[in-house]
């Protein structure tokens, strides 16, 4: 299945804005991040385990056991510091 | 009902979102508002300017979905809340939030909440510009003790 990423803030500064990635069906957030991290360097630092990095699958804030279906987006950004 | 969420580069009338939110309705007996601005200076450094950015349409859902629990929570009149985007300068307002109720009591409490409750879980995220350069802000603990008051659950700090 096709699952569409999209960074924001400082990690969309490093990774760019967005990315198509396929995944095996029945994927998590977290088996994305893993296949992103596996992806490249720079993706294995920006989004290393122990970095604060929050993340929403198709714009719903989420952990990383939220499964993934077809088409979904999912980001992935820094701490939040609005207001 | 007026649209309670609004997400713009340009500017807010306090006075002009007070009169909208009280308009119409004579059963309103307070309104706390709340006003965000720029400061000048940030961890000992002069900020020239600062840069928002934000998720198109997940910020309006998740701010929505604010009042919405504030509404459940609290009893409550209208709300409205305007944040700002894109390039701000030192002292000019960043987010508005405005609460109606019949009583100053819920209007108070609504008000801190849902501000604690934006600025947690809403996808902004400010970048500072100062004579060192530009830097993305990190986001406090502090903030997440806020909303954990409530008794809600951040964890975005962390």
């Amino acid at each position: 299945m096709k699952v569409q990423v999209r960074y924001f803030a400082s990690l969309r500064e490093a990774l760019g804005a967005q990315q198509s990635l396929d995944m095996p069906a029945g994927s998590t957030v977290g088996a994305l991040r893993d296949a992103l991290l596996a992806g490249s360097a720079r993706h294995a630092d920006v989004l290393a385990r122990g970095r604060a990095v929050r993340c929403a699958v198709n714009q719903q804030m989420c952990d990383e056991s939220a499964v993934l279906v077809d088409g979904a987006e999912v980001a992935f950004f820094p701490p939040v510091t609005g207001g | 009902m007026a649209e309670r969420v609004s997400v713009r580069q340009a500017d807010f009338d306090l006075s002009a979102e007070v009169a909208a939110l009280r308009a119409g309705d004579a059963g309103v007996g307070a309104v706390v508002a709340f006003v965000g601005t720029v400061r000048e200076h940030s961890g000992g450094q002069s900020v020239s300017r600062m840069e928002l950015e934000h998720y198109p349409g997940m910020t309006e859902a998740a701010i929505e979905a604010m009042i919405d629990a504030a509404a459940q929570r609290f009893d409550i009149r209208a709300a409205r809340v305007v944040h700002r985007i894109g390039v701000l300068e030192p002292s000019d307002q960043i987010v508005l939030v405005a609460v109606s109720s019949a009583h100053r009591g819920q209007a108070f409490q609504a008000c801190e909440f849902l501000m604690d409750y934006l600025k947690t879980q809403a996808p902004f995220w400010k970048k500072e510009s100062t004579a060192e350069g530009s830097r993305w802000v990190d986001a406090r603990s502090s903030d997440d003790a806020a909303l954990e008051r409530w008794g809600l659950r951040s964890g975005n700090a962390v």
